[in-house]
């Protein structure tokens, strides 16, 4: 059995629990066991973007830290958010080292150091594609959905900056369409696959939220998606949460669910649910009824 | 004459460059310490060393004065060299004994902010040449005889300009190009700015006159295979590649064309047209001859087919046919090899959905052209109905440092605008939209033209750059801004013609291999120098000429290829050629054999004769870089006036 | 309202600290829009994206301070992907955030988060926003 360490980050504990839970049963399928790591805390969940502040640096090295006693290479995350700061933290203490040596300074309880290169931060998608491979993952599929039409949206910290991409392209990526079409399920042309949800905006600036999900879901609906994938818990409250405020302003605007990439993948490869269907607005059920992916 | 001088004694010229290095370096000190040094004459100081009254004194003093040789301290030796060297030629001293120390370039343009330190390192940069001087030679120049006739690489209009100002001088002229007819990129175009004369009607007639030149010798659909000899003895190998059709027997009838099953997307025509698998390359070609496109045809396919076989009246098909290598001897070459578009494919932004309507400027130039697929008619590509929509949008590629090229590509200004105002024309109720960063619109008449094409033709200039295209049913939603109101503007647009980039064209890389010239950071051909020498290339004897060079329009491209054409008649106006001598030579007694210096030769100008275990250069090829000297493990090889033992007095005198 | 220009004013105190906390030249900048074309939030902002850098071309900082533009900023990164120049243009609002952020002022305040928001709002958003709107 294959191990791979893993930080779920604090929202799949929560709200985004779903995708955690969606994740362990594909692996568990696929023969991998994800090893939660002991001590991990919180990333910062965006990672800091001025020159002088290294203190947002200290949360995400100190979880990479872990990442490294356990003696492994590699460090699966699956939350965008989480992904991309602890892409870019590692990335700035390989390539600074006068920040390097300052965050290693401040951090002199530490057992040992973190230099940059032990760790490597991959994302579920990345895994899925180098380390397992998509063929593996496409031959444990067991359930065959008839024309199910997704829209997949990658958002914006899967992408950007260009040097934390899951893709080589972060204006037109196609990880995402390669993996589900290999499985089966079609990907509709979408071109908002990549615009902002408006992120953390969502606490205070709500309309612009609910017209980002408006534009985004509803390219999705309008290319003929039954569901909107996605890869990060804030995307998938901003998409799912506000259709219902969308729908009751916008005539004809045609709601469709959300679900994370492991939702959908656990369910093809014969998991019997998505998990706790409460924690969705917009519920899925019908969709995978209608489609066979549940019973 | 020199009257009794002493080989080792030199004079010294300190040139000001008014305030050049006069403002830097304190003059009157250097001449201080330069006076009593060893060997030293006499130390004179000029405002302007390379002005005629500045010459006259330089010439004076190599007349009168006992010296072996001189030192200017002027500008770069790339600038100056050869005046002074010529100067003291016609006062009767060996050329090879005057020396360039650098204090300009070299000393007081980099460190003006430091008076003192410059003035040190000006007089030790003075010192070491002096002793170099000291131990220079006399040498005499090396002569050439000159083949008189000419390879002009690529038949664009620049190509076609150069062969006929050469050819019509009185000297034999090759015309090659790679595809099956002259023309380039100029056939392709419907009407040029600023005037919207008709392209194919002011080029044909050129492209006939080249045809009957009876000193232009058309190597079309051919390429330079190898390059070797030099200036004035040029050899080159020229591929001519098989068209599998006898084109001493084919006229261009079309017969073959006609019958043949095949049809494939026509480059001449960016795809928006198709063509057959015999084809000529479009109706005016020059020479009007077919060629077989192996790739596509059924016969190299499946071995079936042969209907061109049958229709061919004259028996001119030939499947049997293949490559054949010709050897050419010239004493100038001229590359005029043109440009490509950067492909759209590599805008990321802009391929979200891909979409037919999404087109380049090329690709436009089709739509619009008479002889086009559309016979001249605006149709989209994607259903053939008339977009009423249209947004040219410029820019793109081009001056973007950070994911594309940093360079401006020069004429897209101008032929968006006048895209626009033909798309006006063809369609009057349709409105065009010009995204644009900058209108660049330097040359004559031009400025009018964009300013006729924004008030008379009311097309809507927007100024921002796209960020991005995406498909939405029919339509392409183009995403801009405008900074002047700075609104976000879409636009649901019918169809998008996007001004690529200019780019050298493919194949530049290996040809400049070939020939051993220069490429820039851009991969344009580098000329010998910006101002001065616009169209010649380091390699002596090879010339440029069009886009090649860098992107520029037809009006200059002509121009330039005239100038390209008299440097050509200059060089080719003497029987013979001189070539400096201050080449390497291998002292035999040392050499191993090792072959080292074979290896580190760019220019071939080594031999090595295995069975005397002996290297040998060849003084007409060396081009005196050095590569050798520097790789001789056994410092068997020296450079004439650039020895090694100079080399260690200058390095000595400093340190 | 006029703009009176000199080199001082240029260079003033909050022009270069922006520089140097965003390590951005903005000076590279040529105003081609691009950024305010993709922005997925400038439709929302008093003033678009390519004009916050263009003040800061010519000094005037306080201007900018006075409008929302960089508070709507969500730190999507599309600008900086796209920017034919390489401005990171993320990390300037970055650090004119922190500039008003550091004088202990807070945009957000998390006491007027509601119950019910706080309940059903993941924590990424909350700990996401108050990391890049409160000082």
């Amino acid at each position: 059995m294959e191990v791979v360490s893993y930080m779920p980050g604090c929202t799949l504990k929560t709200s985004g629990r779903n995708f955690e839970k969606s994740a362990i049963t594909l692996f568990d399928i696929l023969g991998v066991t994800m090893e939660e790591l002991d001590r991990w805390v919180c990333c910062g969940t965006t990672y800091s973007l001025s020159s002088d502040n290294i203190m947002n640096q200290l949360a995400p090295v100190r979880t990479l830290l872990r990442a490294k006693e356990t003696g492994r290479r590699e460090l699966l995350v699956l939350c965008s958010m989480c992904y991309n700061t602890l892409r870019r933290a590692q990335s700035l203490v390989l390539h600074d080292k006068e920040k390097r040596d300052k965050i290693n300074e401040f951090m002199y309880r530490e057992k040992t150091t973190f230099d940059g290169d032990e760790i490597r931060v991959v994302h579920l998608l990345n895994y899925l594609k180098d380390s397992v491979g998509f063929e593996r993952v496409a031959k444990r599929v067991v359930k065959k959905p008839s024309d199910l039409k997704i829209a997949l949206y990658y958002g914006c910290m899967l992408l950007r900056p260009h040097e934390v991409s899951v893709d080589e392209s972060s204006e037109d990526p196609t990880i995402m369409e390669e993996l589900f079409s290999l499985c089966g399920v079609t990907p509709v042309y979408f071109p908002f696959k990549t615009e902002c949800c408006g992120s953390y905006q969502t606490v205070n600036q709500r309309d612009m939220v609910l017209s980002r999900a408006e534009r985004i879901v509803g390219s999705a609906a309008k290319n003929g998606a039954d569901m909107i994938v996605v890869s990060c818990p804030l995307c998938c409250h901003n998409l799912d949460s506000s259709q219902q405020r969308v729908a009751d302003t916008v005539r004809g605007f045609r709601k469709i669910p959300v679900m994370y990439i492991s939702q959908l993948l656990a369910l093809l490869v014969g998991a019997d649910d998505a998990g706790d269907y409460r924690l969705h607005s917009v519920d899925p059920r019908p969709v995978l009824k209608e489609k066979g992916l549940i019973g | 004459m020199i009257k009794s001088a002493r080989l080792n004694s030199v004079g010294v010229f300190v040139c000001h460059c008014g305030i050049n290095i006069a403002s830097t370096v304190d003059i009157e000190e250097v001449k201080r310490q330069l006076a009593g040094y060893p060997g030293v004459e006499f130390v004179k100081d000029y405002q302007y060393m390379c002005s005629e009254p500045g010459q006259l004194l330089f010439k004076e003093a190599c007349r009168s004065e006992t010296v072996g040789g001189v030192v200017v301290a002027s500008c770069s030796p790339r600038l100056h060299e050869t005046t002074f060297r010529r100067a003291a030629a016609e006062a009767g001293m060996n050329p090879y004994r005057v020396e360039i120390a650098n204090i300009r370039e070299q000393c007081s343009w980099v460190h003006h902010d430091e008076k003192e330190k410059a003035t040190i390192k000006a007089v030790d940069i003075i010192k070491s040449v002096i002793e170099r001087s000291k131990r220079n030679e006399s040498l005499s120049s090396v002569s050439i005889k000159t083949v008189k006739k000419v390879l002009v690489v690529g038949a664009g209009i620049s190509g076609m300009q150069a062969a006929l100002n050469i050819a019509n001088s009185g000297i034999e002229t090759y015309l090659l190009d790679r595809e099956p007819s002259i023309g380039g990129r100029m056939a392709q175009l419907s009407e040029t700015f600023p005037t919207l004369d008709c392209s194919q009607c002011i080029l044909t007639p050129r492209m006939v006159e080249v045809g009957q030149n009876k000193r232009i010798t058309l190597m079309t659909y051919s390429e330079v295979e190898e390059v070797s000899g030099y200036v004035g003895n040029f050899k080159v190998k020229v591929r001519r590649k098989a068209a599998y059709v006898d084109w001493d027997k084919c006229t261009g009838c079309g017969l073959c064309s006609e019958k043949c099953p095949k049809k494939v997307p026509s480059e001449f025509d960016r795809s928006l047209g198709r063509r057959k698998a015999i084809y000529s390359q479009f109706p005016q070609a020059v020479p009007n001859k077919t060629v077989i496109d192996r790739e596509s045809c059924l016969y190299f396919k499946t071995g079936k087919c042969r209907l061109c076989v049958e229709a061919c009246p004259l028996g001119a098909i030939d499947f049997e046919q293949e490559d054949r290598i010709e050897e050419i001897e010239v004493g100038a070459i001229v590359v005029a090899t043109g440009y490509d578009l950067y492909e759209k494919e590599k805008i990321e932004e802009y391929r979200i959905g891909y979409c037919e309507d999404v087109i380049d400027g090329l690709a436009f130039e089709r739509l619009l052209s008479s002889s086009g697929p559309t016979q001249g008619r605006v149709l989209r590509p994607s259903d053939g109905t008339v977009p009423k929509e249209v947004v040219f949008i410029q820019c793109v590629g081009s001056r973007d440092p950070d994911h594309h090229l940093p360079y401006c590509s020069r004429i897209c200004c101008m032929y968006t605008a006048k895209h626009a105002m033909l798309y006006k024309h063809r369609v009057p109720d349709g409105q065009p939209y010009v995204f644009y960063m900058d209108i660049r619109s330097g040359g004559k008449n031009y400025e009018e033209f964009v300013q006729r094409t924004i008030e008379e033709e009311r097309v809507l200039y927007i100024r921002g750059r796209v960020a991005r295209l995406y498909r939405d049913g029919k339509k392409v939603v183009v995403v801009g801004a405008d900074t002047i109101s700075g609104k976000k503007i879409e636009i649901r647009a019918d169809m998008v013609v996007l001004a690529m980039a200019m780019r050298p064209s493919g194949g530049i890389g290996e040809l400049s291999k070939k020939l051993k010239i220069q490429v820039d950071q851009n991969g344009f051909l580098s000329e010998a120098h910006p101002k001065l020498r616009p169209v010649e290339t380091l390699t002596r004897g090879v010339f440029l000429a069009g886009c090649a060079q860098a992107p520029k329009d037809i009006t200059d491209t002509v121009s330039q290829a005239g100038a390209a054409a008299s440097m050509v008649l200059e060089l080719l106006s003497n029987e013979e050629l001189t070539h400096s001598p201050t080449t390497a030579w291998v002292d035999e007694e040392l050499c191993a054999g090792c072959g080292q210096c074979v290896a580190q030769c760019a220019y071939g100008a080594i031999e090595l004769d295995t069975r005397r275990k002996k290297a040998h250069v060849n003084d007409i090829l060396c081009q005196g870089c050095g590569a050798c000297v520097a790789a001789c493990p056994s410092a068997a090889v020296n450079q004439r006036n650039f020895s090694i033992s100079q080399y260690y007095s200058m390095i000595e005198s400093i340190v | 309202m006029n703009v009176t220009l000199s080199s001082s004013e240029l260079k003033k105190e909050g022009i270069e600290k922006t520089a140097q906390l965003s390590g951005a030249n903005f000076f590279s900048c040529y105003q081609c829009g691009k950024c305010t074309a993709g922005c997925p939030a400038s439709e929302f902002m008093d003033i678009p994206p390519h004009e916050v850098i263009r003040l800061l071309q010519i000094g005037q900082i306080e201007e900018i301070l006075e409008k929302n533009s960089i508070w709507i900023c969500a730190s999507c990164i599309t600008c900086a992907v796209r920017c034919p120049k390489g401005v990171d243009l993320a990390k300037i609002m970055e650090a004119l955030r922190q500039i008003v952020l550091r004088k202990n002022v807070n945009y957000v305040h998390p006491s007027s988060v509601s119950k019910e928001e706080l309940r059903t709002l993941p924590q990424i958003a909350l700990i996401a926003n108050f990391r890049k709107l409160t000082g």
